[in-house]
């Protein structure tokens, strides 16, 4: 295998530390023959990369065309007119002369900000507390708890669903239309921890050095001081994939939302993009001007802490 | 002089058990109340007859005994489950090696094509499953046009039963970029060395992918391969908004898309069977570990540690 080495290719995943030899026999450097798989790679690299791009750039050009244009074939790449009223139709969809912020789509944005607002804080705080006592206190029955941590990782949430269900029913969370209230089933859980995260922080909290805390210990500082000014200030990376992949979590989830709310007032994005579906029939294009605001946020995101991304299924292996 | 010790701990030990309990307090009560509790009560529940208004009734194994002998809805979603665990997984984990085979080319700008590979992974599930029908609508879809053009057959997809599986797969295999990003990972941690000597012995690129790349990534392979299988057999989302003709219909064309869960979901959620769909759910959570234990078991024979005696 020839390989061209391009120093600015180095860190790709992370740094793995596995330093390479791209040295290849001079004998095989034979230029035209280098130039030529270049773009042999290139093409089929790119090439593949095409089909996993298409669909969403298919899912823009629908948005910007009428539902008789969307259809046609051969299809226009570029259409010869842009549709941009589909947005602020699909904006104001099922109450049309609403003001940017009384409409449906609206709503729908900000209550799934609120839902997946919430559980990154209480993901955030809940997981530290968690990890740091498995990372940094030595306490007796630390290796049995932890070992609980690890077994909830494995198992399914069907398992658990129904009676999680019918506590929430019970505690009148269900069908409410108090924004707090009825929200709990989809909030409250996340103060609670959550196994993989505790995990995730738990492994990096063992990376910082114990030296630290026992400066903070001179200081005069307790458990308590050490957490909040050696340990977090020093896993703002680690905490950052944690916030990331909760957020996404929540933007994403429809079985949650859909088990726990009725109200539609309380509808997230998941539950809203559904109204768009009539009896029969899609309004595709709107559909369409819909979907891509709902994925912008994730797209942008996804731009600029690509890293992050990566680092979070690396370092919990989580499947969507 | 004595010290008094309760439970035979000192001072300092107690101090630090009480800190520890403190601090992953968070954990605990969610536990307790999150996890023990309600796989207790589940388990109860199964056992019962149970609508969610009026108290659990006892009916023994009943549950158990119409899901395996009377029920051919619970048959129906069983094997549509068995049809992606077979089909879909193994079409998944080969994409996602191929793709991370095509992410470790080593040339410039990856980094714009590593995002096209990985971004669908992250989309949220309903706008996906809305593009998917999109594009594989029966009639006008992009996907049916173009093969129409070059003179293939265009399946129905999402409205024909022998098609909406394969469909799935398909969609699965475009949102596979959390697989790809652990398989990359492995693939970057081969030592280049294995690759030089085997060059040097005269193995040609197919030999030196199954003699070396393979087993070097084969614990990756064992991860994605158990993941990839317990997220089929949990199957939701996506098929829920796809196979969803309207109101309560999930699982259309013809339940060709009634899977596992989405049986469980009708079964909880719109008949108001709590026990039944408890017992459900406990035949899946065993479905799950033995399959998991299965693979595990099975994985001595041929996956590789590095450091380990052989």
């Amino acid at each position: 295998m020839a390989t061209t080495h391009h120093p600015e290719e180095a860190p790709t995943l992370q740094a793995r530390g596995t330093a390479r030899a791209y040295a290849v026999p001079a004998a095989r450097r034979h230029p035209w023959r280098q130039v030529l798989q270049t773009i042999g790679k290139h093409l089929l690299v790119g090439g593949v990369g095409l089909i996993f791009v298409f669909p969403v750039i298919w899912m823009f050009l629908a948005s910007t065309r009428t539902d008789a244009e969307i259809f046609q074939w051969p299809p226009e790449i570029i259409p010869h007119h842009w549709t941009w009223s589909n947005y602020s139709d699909a904006f104001s969809f099922g109450n049309p002369g609403c003001t940017l912020l009384t409409c449906n789509f609206a709503r729908y944005t900000r209550n799934t900000v609120i839902i997946a607002g919430f559980n990154v804080i209480g993901t955030l705080i809940s997981c530290s507390l968690s990890a740091y006592a498995f990372a940094r206190v030595n306490w007796r029955g630390r290796g049995f708890v932890f070992l609980i941590v690890l077994s909830t990782m494995l198992l399914p949430y069907p398992v658990t669903l129904i009676p999680v269900y019918i506590i929430f029913k019970n505690l009148n969370m269900i069908g409410t239309s108090g924004i707090l209230f009825g929200y709990g089933p989809l909030i409250v859980p996340a103060f609670f921890g959550n196994a993989f995260f505790i995990f995730l922080l738990r492994q990096f909290f063992m990376t910082i050095p114990r030296e630290l805390d026992e400066a903070a210990l001179i200081d005069g500082a307790g458990h308590l001081g050490i957490f909040t000014r050696v340990i977090l200030p020093l896993s703002r990376p680690a905490l950052a994939v944690v916030a990331l992949l909760t957020f996404l979590n929540n933007w994403t989830d429809l079985f949650g939302p859909m088990i726990y709310l009725n109200d539609t007032s309380l509808y997230t994005l998941s539950l809203g993009l559904q109204e768009f579906r009539g009896a029969h029939t899609f309004h595709w294009s709107l559909l369409m001007a819909a979907s891509v605001l709902f994925i912008l946020p994730i797209v942008i995101l996804f731009v600029i802490a690509q890293r992050t991304f990566i680092q979070g299924i690396t370092m919990t292996g989580l499947k969507g | 002089m004595q010290t008094i010790r309760p439970l035979g701990l000192t001072r300092s030990e107690r101090h630090n058990i009480l800190v520890g309990l403190a601090f992953c307090a968070p954990f605990l009560l969610g536990f307790l109340g999150f996890t023990l509790y309600p796989m207790a009560a589940s388990f109860y529940y199964s056992f019962t007859h149970f609508d969610g208004l009026n108290p659990p009734r006892w009916i023994g194994l009943n549950n158990y005994n119409f899901l395996f002998t009377q029920d051919d809805e619970f048959k129906q979603a069983l094997s549509n489950t068995a049809y992606m665990v077979v089909a879909g997984v193994p079409a998944q984990l080969l994409a996602a090696f191929v793709t991370a085979l095509l992410l470790n080319v080593k040339i410039r700008g990856m980094a714009i094509y590593r995002s096209f590979y990985l971004l669908p992974a992250f989309l949220p599930i309903v706008p996906v499953a809305y593009l998917w029908q999109f594009m594989f609508n029966s009639e006008n879809g992009i996907v049916n046009l173009a093969l129409g053009a070059v003179g293939l057959p265009q399946p129905g997809w999402f409205i024909d039963p022998n098609w909406s599986k394969p469909g799935l797969v398909l969609l699965f295999m475009w949102t596979i970029g959390t697989t790809t990003i652990i398989y990359l990972a492995a693939l970057q941690d081969v030592p280049e060395h294995l690759y030089e000597a085997a060059e040097l012995d005269g193995a040609g690129a197919l030999r030196r992918m199954w003699h070396v790349t393979v087993p070097m990534i084969s614990p990756a392979t064992l991860f994605n391969l158990i993941t990839i299988m317990i997220a089929t057999f949990q199957l939701f989302g996506i098929a829920f908004v796809v196979s969803n003709s309207g109101s309560y219909d999930v699982g259309e064309p013809q339940g060709s898309l009634n899977f596992y869960l989405l049986y469980l979901w009708k079964t909880a959620f719109s008949y108001l069977r709590f026990g039944y769909a408890s017992a459900m759910a406990w035949i899946l959570f065993l479905i799950i570990m033995f399959f998991t234990l299965i693979l595990l078991y099975g994985s001595r024979r041929w996956v590789y540690y590095e450091g380990e005696a052989r």
